[in-house]
């Protein structure tokens, strides 16, 4: 049906592809490498792969990374899913344009701006704590050091937006009257949200929420500024590593990481080719 | 003595029976298992923050120091590293982190004793701290030795590719770094107080920050440097000396020792100009959490089976005098690590200065890494000014264009 | 829905205390010195260092435009693939950027050194050494891979759009390949250049790291900047904070100069 590629862009594809994966090979290559340097090869070897799930170090930063990750995707899937529900239904232009300015302010600011604005609050909001508490004499306020909290609030702070941004398309697509309809025809408000305005918008949250739980996964530049020495995510201990050298366990860690989300992929191709494969036998049926 | 001795005995079998870890380790080693065990079962932590690559971790068969804690005492430890002094200090200035071990060195112990930024050790829990030699207590950076307890001390000096240099190269002088020839393989120190140190001292003055004339001149020098600097590198330097890189770089002498066994071409000397003697000492922040744990963690590391495998591992040079007695005959009479004594007397620590200088040195660093051409400070604003107007032309065509009736 | 309103409550609560408190947090330590007192001396400091702004400002949008020109061509190409090799591709460019960007550079340290893959492959036949890392060429390179997968999706996304009729019937009115990009494609694919452009220039002018790995530490950027001035060599949170405001003024500005470019009628509240 379509025009398939011809040669020059084959050879272009191709070239590009190389450019993207070259990096990807030599560091999946060296993890089999026998000893501890990048540069150069000496032997096969896979006991880098063996060493890495004894090294605390990176199993804790790959647990902190795991938790915060969910955590923060599912506080942002529901603050964002709710702030959209609240945006759409708002009646004051100017209001909604505001908030909306807010709201592209995490993604569109630079990171490092986001990172360090978090870490002057944090610091400031220890500071002030520790204030008060000094007034009072004792201790009403937490005295939370950098860590574990704070890093679940600034995920939740940049992820809370790629939520709201999927949510709220789904929700203009989505026609007022069936709520309406289902009131009239008896269901409870509360019923009624659950039965006709989740299922339309579940494809924006599905979307936001994996695209929370990416972004929060792999960010590196805000964790570095508000994490601590005591709970760090796996970027920032890489990040604290590429400043000295990588020991080949993160290489054996993103081999793995790497044939998982590529069989994740994968596998997830093949069931949408297969499902489109049976709508469009489904739709010939139909005529 | 004797009975102590029974005693230490009895318990080192006691340990070697109950925790199969050890069952390498000498019975001479034994520990203080009542004072090691005082906080097992409770589910603690010691945060410790140290150089990258400065502890033994059970790489190629050492001891894992920090993993043999955790088996003895039942504290786990929270280990994280940092790059230099000012990073650390950075870190403990922000706030919001919470260490109970540090480790610096000896100028910023001073500057973190001037600014109450260090809680005083408890030495009655720091029962090792006789095994320091006696040279390393009370010094100048911690007069009272209230602070800190030495972990290893070592000097600056180059390190060179003898495949890279020509050879009969003088390599015994700071200016081989200024040396066009090596034009782009040179490396140099990523760290204000080190590169301005091997300046000062190519000037003839003393490697400490005394005059603003003084520093103007090492930043000129700096500058005229830049452009056969390959790399402004700290331990980046590892991979670039062993992969043959670069040629020359100044760097600590124990991490030569580390690149020089993974390849041989490497060598080392210290220039006469005179050099920079060091020692790291380990600390107890002020806001530390749990300073009792942090006591236990230093007083383990004064070990002499850990002080020696640490001092193995990373190549340094020990303040421990039981360690030294431990060391191989080979590594005490090498004279990178233990240079000899006429020499050692000729290498210069580094101070505190004046913070207004100590400022001006860390402003004209940026400047000097930051900087290959000079511009006005103008252009700056003027840039934004320029953004601004075209956004507003912008706007006002849009503006006309969308007035503008369609046709 | 008409108590639905009250739903954002939380969220704008929320933004309220981590977005806008914080931001004005940095314009109260950018004018304030270490003591708490009124200050514009960390605000004029920032002049001094306009090389470091002007450096960044240009490898950005070298890194920009080399995106834009390796990217636009696979995303027109992408976008008119039929289903499996089309769903391949999008998977190929999105599945590095599941992959820590920091480990990717890295790789990109042991590919350009002297002694590195490429010139070890570029002796065979004789050629090289060239010096490769360590240079701004490098930084760029760096950027490039990293950043280029924000510049296709978002094309691609744009021009899956354009109907194949289109291009079709204006080859059949006589148009050349080279009218049928000028005339239709490109005119078609504006939002999805300055979304790519946006994706693409905002992390690579702020970035930080990437230069040290590869630029060897000369090649200071404002990211590099900021960062030495609140967890680095320079410690001096103040001066960090007054880098970190006009780095934020720059980047909103150059924004709204691309939105200006865009018809962006449909879209709410953008920036300006």
């Amino acid at each position: 049906m379509k025009p398939s590629m011809n040669r020059t862009s084959k050879i272009y594809v191709v070239l590009l592809m190389l450019f993207l994966y070259m990096p990807i090979f030599v560091l999946i290559l060296f993890s089999f490498n026998e000893n501890k340097s990048r540069s150069v090869w000496t032997g096969f070897s896979l006991h880098w792969y063996r060493e890495l799930f004894s090294d605390q170090l990176i199993m804790t930063s790959l647990k902190n990374t795991l938790i915060i990750a969910v955590v923060a995707s599912v506080i942002a899937l529901v603050l964002g899913t709710a702030a959209a529900l609240g945006i759409y239904s708002m009646r004051s232009r100017w209001f909604k344009s505001v908030l909306m300015n807010i709201t592209y302010m995490p993604i569109l600011n630079p990171e490092i701006v986001t990172g360090v604005s978090l870490l002057l609050l944090f610091v400031f909001g220890m500071d002030a704590a520790a204030k008060v508490n000094g007034l009072l004499g004792f201790h009403l306020l937490p005295e939370l050091g950098l860590g574990l909290g704070t890093l679940i609030i600034a995920h939740v702070t940049f992820c809370t937006p790629y939520v709201i941004l999927n949510v709220l398309p789904k929700l203009r697509q989505m026609d007022r009257f069936v709520y309406e309809a289902a009131l009239d025809l008896g269901c409870s408000p509360a019923l009624a949200f659950f039965k006709v305005v989740i299922p339309e918008i579940m494809p924006g949250m599905m979307t936001g929420f994996l695209m929370a739980l990416t972004y929060s996964i792999d960010d590196f530049v805000i964790s570095y500024f508000v994490s601590s020495a005591t709970t760090q995510t796996l970027p920032v201990t890489i990040g604290a590593m590429v400043r000295r050298r990588i020991s080949p366990k993160i290489n054996a860690l993103s081999a793995i990481i790497f044939v998982v989300v590529l069989s994740i992929l994968i596998l997830y191709n093949l069931y949408s080719v297969r499902k489109e494969k049976q709508l469009k036998k489904g739709g010939e049926s139909f005529r | 003595m004797k009975t102590l001795f029974a005693v230490l005995t009895a318990l080192a079998m006691a340990l070697t029976l109950s925790a199969p870890a050890f069952a390498d380790t000498p019975s001479e080693g034994g520990y203080d298992l009542a004072y090691y065990e005082q906080y097992k079962g409770q589910g603690l932590s010691v945060n410790v923050y140290n150089w990258g690559e400065y502890i033994s971790n059970g790489d190629d068969g050492s001891l894992d120091v920090n993993a043999a804690f955790e088996e003895l005492t039942g504290i786990k430890v929270v280990y994280n590293t940092f790059d230099t002094n000012e990073i650390l200090y950075a870190k403990l200035k922000t706030g919001g982190s919470s260490y109970d071990v540090i480790i610096p060195s000896d100028y910023t112990i001073a500057r973190m004793i001037e600014e109450d930024m260090l809680r005083p050790i408890d030495f009655d829990h720091v029962p090792n701290f006789r095994y320091i030699d006696p040279q390393y207590v009370n010094p100048d950076y911690d007069p009272q030795n209230r602070f800190s307890v030495p972990y290893t001390w070592g000097t600056v000096g180059l390190i060179y590719n003898t495949t890279m240099v020509d050879p009969g190269e003088d390599m015994e002088t700071w200016d081989v770094l200024w040396n066009e020839k090596y034009s782009k393989n040179i490396l140099m120190f990523g760290n204000s107080r080190d590169a301005f140190a091997i300046a000062f001292k190519r000037m003839g003055t003393s490697l400490n920050v005394q005059s603003q004339e003084q520093l103007d001149e090492a930043t000129q020098m700096l500058i005229q440097q830049k452009p056969l600097v390959q790399a402004y590198v700290m331990d980046e330097i590892f991979d670039k000396m062993t992969g043959g890189e670069a040629a020359i770089a100044p760097y600590y002498a124990g991490d030569f020792i580390t690149m020089h066994a993974d390849n041989p071409d490497l060598a080392f000397a210290f220039p006469r100009e005179g050099t920079n003697i060091f020692t790291d000492a380990m600390c107890i922040p002020k806001d530390a959490q749990n300073p009792e744990l942090a006591e236990l963690y230093i007083n383990f590391m004064l070990e002499p089976q850990v002080g020696l495998a640490n001092i193995q591992y990373i190549g340094y040079s020990t303040p421990n005098a039981a360690v030294y007695d431990l060391l191989d005959d080979e590594t005490k009479q090498n004279p990178v690590q233990y240079p000899p004594k006429e020499l050692l007397d000729t290498f210069e620590y580094l101070t505190h200065p004046d913070p207004h200088l100590a400022k001006a040195m860390d402003d004209a660093w940026t400047k000097i890494v930051s900087a290959d051409q000079a511009y006005s400070d103008m252009l700056l604003p003027a840039v934004l000014a320029v953004c601004v107007i075209a956004i507003v032309a912008l706007a006002v065509v849009r503006t006309v264009k969308k007035k503008r009736p369609q046709g | 829905m008409p108590k639905a309103k009250y739903a954002s409550l939380p969220y704008i609560l929320w933004s309220l205390v981590f977005v806008v408190a914080p931001l004005a947090l940095v314009v109260v330590f950018a004018l304030t010195t270490p003591d708490g007192g009124f200050t514009i001396a960390n605000v004029t400091k920032v002049a001094e260092y306009t090389p470091v702004f002007l450096r960044s400002l240009w490898l950005a949008v070298l890194a920009t435009a080399a995106c834009l020109l390796a990217g636009y061509p696979l995303a027109f190409i992408m976008s008119r693939q039929g289903g499996i090799s089309q769903r391949t591709l999008v998977m190929l460019i999105m599945l590095p950027m599941w992959m820590n960007f920091l480990l990717r550079t890295y790789s990109w340290m042991t590919l350009l050194e002297n002694n590195g893959i490429i010139n070890s492959l570029l002796g065979f036949f004789g050629l090289g050494p060239f010096r490769m890392i360590n240079t701004q060429g490098a930084v760029v390179l760096g950027m490039v891979y990293n950043y280029l997968p924000f510049m296709i999706l978002p094309l691609y996304s744009i021009m899956t759009k354009i109907d194949g009729r289109v291009i079709e019937a204006a080859q059949d009115l006589g148009a050349n390949s080279f009218q049928v990009f000028l005339r239709v494609v490109l005119p078609l694919s504006v939002p999805g250049i300055t979304t790519g452009i946006t994706m693409v220039f905002v992390p690579a002018i702020s970035t930080f790291i990437i230069s040290r790995m590869l630029g060897g530490g000369a090649n200071m950027m404002i990211g590099d900047l900021i960062d030495a001035q609140f967890l680095g060599n320079a410690y001096n949170p103040n001066l960090g904070a007054a880098i970190s405001l006009v780095l934020m003024i720059f980047v909103l500005l150059i924004m709204s100069m691309l939105n200006m470019f865009e018809d962006s009628e449909d879209k709410e509240g953008l920036i300006l």
